[in-house]
């Protein structure tokens, strides 16, 4: 996981993702977008716009693809944080 | 439960799918946007939170969710088209503690299998079934489905699905909670958040249904298809909204779960020694067996192949059914394709003193190989100095292995000179007995009234002349 940022917030894989857009439709406050970039399936893969999450899990909840969406809610504590 | 602080590939999925094959064990198979990955998370998750991953079967159906048992880390059984809830039953009722999760779409559940679900939802078998509804065959390239709409286009209803010929569209919630026994039937959507949470709190409540043993729930959930439909994912998702509601409307149809009773079935032996017993395995072992003195093999694991039409079945019928006279077990497993003639088959074929274990051959001590391509196949699998007998009218090139005893004999050729090609089976028992030594031809052709009954005296005798014939050939070229 990436060092930035406050909870909660998304992590995209951008190469598990098929860019089906439907995260991007769910989310309720638009911080999702689809990159103009391709991954190596030459899907244009969703990410997180930086900014924004309220937590609420839609894009989790919607993304067909088991491991690409991942929320780290308030309140979460990463593996190497904990004693 | 505490309150979740990260949502992330629940662990109910298998971490890294090691049975799938190919290079992308990370992903799924399906197709961008197919519901079939959402539904599986929602289970996923709820194995996880019950804590139930271990105790849990997941029946795999057929249709694009085929390989659902590469991503679920639960006991696993892939079933015939439509039979999910047959074989369900056969593991609920087995191991009543088990948490039985019959996975199926609407072309499995609805069409082939529509006798299967109803008698299973009628008999209250302790098992939830997700059932998935897209309207259409997904994985055979959207074909109409029980389910398509009325009007709706597919690749077998250019014009729209019309009911004057086609009829209605299926509506398996209303026809399941017609039943009695059912205590959950339920339909959700997968066209908008809300609806994905309700099919979420659906499946949950079948599989905690199912785990305290309540019998049967059925939780259909309306699904996107974007190839079948040839729509994006999103819009997907809209026509479900805006098409698909209108004649499957969601909700809840029947939930008596809070009255329903545990449900307690007599309890099925599983005790090897008490299942020896009921199926008589003792006169099993009591022995009638007429040893042919000269018998060269106790025991024979023969493949049989060539081209449908000649003789394969018939060759690998006719020397277990003798080697059943002289009281041997025997075994015979035939595997063809859908033609008639012309296409490859091949049986195994197993005569031996002891009980019989699994009747396919694959490692066979005798194969006879009626054409090219059999012999290329099978010579390879046979172990090492195993018998290799061949029809050298249609095969010119010799086996390569050289650790073979090798019979090569005219089959065809002999059986056109007694004027029947057909009787090629009979040359190939001939053959067998003289290879082998576990039958006398004279023996052989006492019993083809019995293998022949009903065919003319001719017939009968032609078949006799061929086993004679077989068994010369071997006698005077081999020994």
């Amino acid at each position: 996981m990436s060092e930035h940022r406050e909870y909660p917030f998304p992590e995209i894989d951008p190469d598990i993702c098929k860019g089906c857009r439907l995260c991007v439709a769910a989310c309720p406050t638009d911080v999702l977008v689809i990159s103009p970039k391709l991954n190596s399936k030459g899907f244009h893969y969703s990410e997180y716009v930086g900014q924004g999450c309220i937590g609420c899990g839609n894009c989790f909840y919607v993304c067909p693809e088991p491991s690409a969406v991942t929320v780290y809610l308030k309140g979460y504590v990463p593996e190497e944080e904990v004693s | 439960m505490a309150q979740k602080t990260v949502l992330r590939k629940p662990k109910g999925f298998i971490d890294v799918y090691k049975y799938k094959p190919g290079e992308e064990k990370d992903r799924t198979h399906y197709c961008p946007g197919c519901g079939h990955g959402i539904i599986h998370k929602l289970i996923a998750e709820a194995l996880e939170d019950f804590d139930i991953v271990e105790k849990s079967i997941v029946i795999s159906p057929v249709g694009c969710s085929v390989f659902a048992y590469y991503y679920f880390d639960t006991g696993n059984l892939q079933v015939a088209h439509g039979r999910a809830p047959a074989v369900g039953t056969a593991v609920s009722r087995a191991n009543p503690d088990s948490v039985v999760i019959s996975y199926q779409g609407d072309g499995d559940l609805a069409a082939i299998g529509g006798n299967n679900i109803l008698q299973a939802a009628n008999r209250g078998e302790n098992m939830v079934v997700v059932f998935v509804n897209n309207a259409i065959y997904g994985m055979t390239g959207g074909q109409m489905a029980p389910t398509t709409l009325t009007g709706q286009k597919t690749t077998t209803t250019p014009y729209g699905r019309n009911p004057v010929t086609d009829g209605y569209p299926l509506q398996m919630c209303e026809l399941i909670s017609q039943l009695t026994a059912p205590v959950y039937v339920t339909r959700t959507s997968l066209h908008d958040m809300p609806g994905i949470r309700k099919a979420r709190a659906a499946i949950r409540k079948g599989i905690q249904n199912a785990m305290d043993r309540k019998g049967f729930s059925f939780v259909e959930v309306l699904s996107m298809c974007p190839s079948g439909w040839k729509m994006e994912p999103v819009q997907a998702q809209d026509w479900i909204r805006d098409r698909m509601l209108e004649r499957f409307p969601t909700g809840t149809f029947r939930d008596s779960s809070d009255e329903a009773v545990r449900i307690e079935r007599p309890v099925p032996v599983m005790d090897p020694e008490k299942v020896k017993e009921i199926l008589g395995y003792e006169s099993l072992k009591t022995s009638n067996l007429k040893k042919n003195p000269n018998a060269l093999f106790n025991k024979v694991a023969l493949r049989v192949a060539g081209f449908g039409g000649q003789g394969i079945m018939s060759t690998g019928i006719a020397l277990a059914n003798v080697g059943m006279e002289y009281g041997y077990k025997v075994s015979w497993l035939p595997s063809y394709g859908p033609e008639m003639r012309g296409g490859t088959a091949n049986c195994s074929v197993k005569v031996q003193e002891e009980t019989i274990g699994a009747a396919e051959c694959t490692e066979p001590n005798m194969v006879i190989a009626m054409n090219q391509p059999s012999l290329e196949k099978f010579e390879r699998i046979l172990v090492p100095d195993g018998v290799l007998m061949y029809n050298s009218t249609l095969i010119e090139v010799e086996p390569t292995r050289k650790d073979l005893r090798v019979y090569p004999i005219p089959v065809t050729g002999m059986a056109d000179a007694l004027g029947d090609t057909r009787v090629q089976s009979m040359v190939n028992v001939g053959a067998f007995a003289a290879i082998t030594g576990m039958f006398d031809p004279g023996e052989i052709s006492g019993l083809m009234s019995s293998l022949f009954g009903g065919k003319s005296e001719k017939v009968i005798q032609l078949n006799e002349e061929a086993v004679r014939k077989g068994y010369d050939y071997v006698r005077e070229n081999f020994s």
